[in-house]
């Protein structure tokens, strides 16, 4: 093996794909290079001197939700095949993980997918909570609960705005970024910052809350109901958006499953898969709460569904804030969570604490885990590989958009250029935790 | 999946496919992993998705890890997924850096696409079968599998216009 090269790569040999010359590999596709040729769209027929035209959707293309680039094959307007390309925003966030601490990987793995960072945060400390055997203190568990279902609402809030904007809808941007700031009050509140929070911490949460979150976050509930309603009654009474959506980017069930996509797409298919119910964590048990399905698993179903979503997510919060738990907010362990700020002028015990956990952090004994948990776009799974030190061997985030991608192409075949616009809107891939 | 049932499991997937095909069984975290050889990972998959008494229907995640320093250094992971026991289940394979082979899943599991090309394209494993091994978040003349542990962190070089015929690959 001496030609391999000096940084690690495969000796991969003939099968190497690298062999091909760099601009042969992205040629136009043709007739010859189309699947399902067979099945042509209603009224068409793909002769075999029909001109195709490639055009490139994106990687700056305000439909496209960030820098995703889409190789589009279109027969007039009809689109034909489509190929996603991704990468534009490959940070190599999993690679800078293994030079961190575990502590300071949260924010690394919080920047992954940016609409949902708090389930990042919650992914990532459950894995490593796992490695370690911590137990999270039951009202930590509830403060996650209603920061986790806070985002989600926020999440949805975003998609619903930028998702009406690329259909026309430009009131619902407005109106959607509006009830997402309140939100963004309430992680400011509890924890200092709007975005990228890094409330979550391993064993628990960084701080309770501030005296007057209670009531603040009491009132955004009292709000929001009415909120959604408005909604409603902006798009559903709305014949374009209801033109646009239904009927449209129809993949069967069985389908998605085979695809690997999760989360409202996979709902909206009539599958009631959703975590929270099937493998519950973090108390998810104590609440009440329905998992919104759909029906025939257009467009349409996935809007609706993901607008009950953010109604059952408000009920989550309303309950646990009702039944949050007296009690440590983090765990006790001194050699995984800091000790109280007040002790290190008394306690020369917690003054080494504090000092070996900023300056090495914890170990963690060597193991693997996987720990999927529900994010807004579905199941997103944290693979945490340690191997005995304080800083992880292997960070990966089975991210949901990335997954969902490849379901992208079998929604868009077949229909209108138009149409296959509102897909990417419905789809909702967040290109941050796509390239990560 | 507690430890007996991950026993039982991985008799009957050696009397359905080969003596061979489990190398090992870990079960940790209340979570259950096969270890299986590399050459035997369709066959195993195969079996767990449609011939076992406990179907694993859905692959809920695939990805890569490199175990240096010891050996065979990079590892496979498949997360099996059932729905109806709503149970998980770890297929792990490991192979050699000189030797990295492991038979494509993705005509058994069509989600494997995406996620074979990102365990290629970090630690350069390469699925024999796979209809589209390409590198999926570098770019495409990137040489080298930048995951791998061995493989330094910084230290590249930026790509200006004084600078890139310079670089490799990039004219070709």
């Amino acid at each position: 093996m001496t030609d391999r090269p000096a940084n690690g790569g495969a000796a991969a040999g003939d099968h190497d794909p690298l062999a091909v010359p760099y601009r042969e590999r992205e040629e136009s596709i043709t007739v010859g290079t189309l699947e399902r040729t067979d099945q042509p769209v209603s009224g068409t027929q793909l002769e075999p001197e029909t001109e195709l035209l490639t055009i490139n959707l994106g990687p700056h293309h305000p439909a496209t939700h960030g820098v995703l680039r889409l190789l589009c094959t279109l027969e007039g307007e009809v689109v034909r095949d489509i190929h996603p390309i991704i990468g534009y925003v490959h940070t190599g966030i999993e690679k800078s993980c293994e030079d961190q601490e575990y502590w300071k990987a949260i924010m690394f793995v919080e920047r992954m997918d940016y609409l949902s960072y708090y389930f990042n945060a919650m992914a990532y400390c459950m894995s490593v909570e796992r490695l370690l055997g911590e137990e999270v203190p039951p009202r930590a568990q509830y403060l996650r609960v209603i920061h986790l279902e806070l985002n989600r609402v926020a999440s949805h809030l975003f998609w619903l705005a930028t998702a009406a904007l690329d259909i026309g809808a430009i009131t619902m941007l407005w109106w959607g970024l509006r009830e997402r700031d309140l939100i963004l009050d309430l992680f400011e509140m509890s924890s200092g910052q709007r975005l990228h929070t890094r409330f979550f911490q391993v064993g628990g949460v960084f701080e309770d809350i501030p005296p007057g979150w209670e009531a603040k976050c009491r009132s955004f509930l009292a709000e929001m109901p009415s909120r959604i309603d408005q909604y409603e009654a902006l798009l559903d009474q709305n014949e374009i958006w209801l033109q646009r959506m239904k009927g449209t980017g129809i993949v069967p069930r069985e389908r998605m499953l085979a695809l690997g996509v999760t989360g409202p797409l996979l709902r909206a298919t009539g599958e009631p898969w959703d975590l929270r119910k099937a493998t519950p964590y973090s108390s998810y048990e104590h609440f009440d709460f329905k998992i919104p399905v759909g029906t025939v698993g257009d467009n349409y179903d996935r809007y609706r569904v993901r607008l009950a979503e953010m109604r059952e997510s408000l009920k989550i919060v309303e309950q646990a804030l009702d039944g949050l738990p007296e009690g440590p907010y983090i765990t006790g362990n001194r050699k995984v969570a800091l000790p109280p700020r007040h002790e290190l002028a008394t306690s020369m015990e917690a003054l080494i604490h504090h000092f070996k956990l900023v300056t090495e952090g914890f170990r963690v004994p060597p193991g693997e885990v996987y720990t999927p948990i529900e994010s807004p776009r579905g199941e997103l799974g944290c693979f945490v590989l340690a191997d005995g030190s304080s800083k992880p061997s292997r960070v990966h985030m089975r991210d949901p958009s990335f997954v969902n991608l490849q379901s992208l192409a079998e929604m868009g075949r077949g229909s209108l250029l138009a149409d296959f616009i509102a897909c990417i809107a419905m789809l909702d891939p967040i290109l941050g935790g796509i390239d990560r | 999946m507690d430890a007996t049932g991950l026993e039982m499991m991985a008799q009957r997937v050696r009397e359905a496919v080969a003596d061979d095909a489990v190398v090992g069984t870990h079960h940790a975290y209340d979570s259950a992993s096969l270890e299986v050889a590399p050459a035997r990972v369709h066959d195993v998959l195969t079996h767990l998705r449609d011939g076992d008494e406990q179907p694993y229907g859905i692959l809920a995640s695939l990805h890569g890890c490199d175990y240096l320093p010891s050996e065979p250094r990079l590892g496979v992971h498949y997360e099996l997924l059932s729905m109806q026991s709503r149970e998980r289940l770890n297929v792990k394979t490991r192979v050699t850096v000189e030797e990295p082979h492991v038979p494509t899943v993705t005509d058994l599991f069509p989600t494997a696409n995406f996620h074979e090309r990102e365990v290629y394209d970090f630690f350069g494993v390469v699925f024999d079968g796979h209809p589209d091994m390409r590198r999926i978040l570098m770019p495409e003349d990137y040489e080298g599998h930048p995951q791998r542990r061995d493989f330094p962190m910084g230290g590249e070089p930026v790509l200006f216009t004084f600078n890139e015929h310079k670089l490799p690959r990039w004219y070709d």
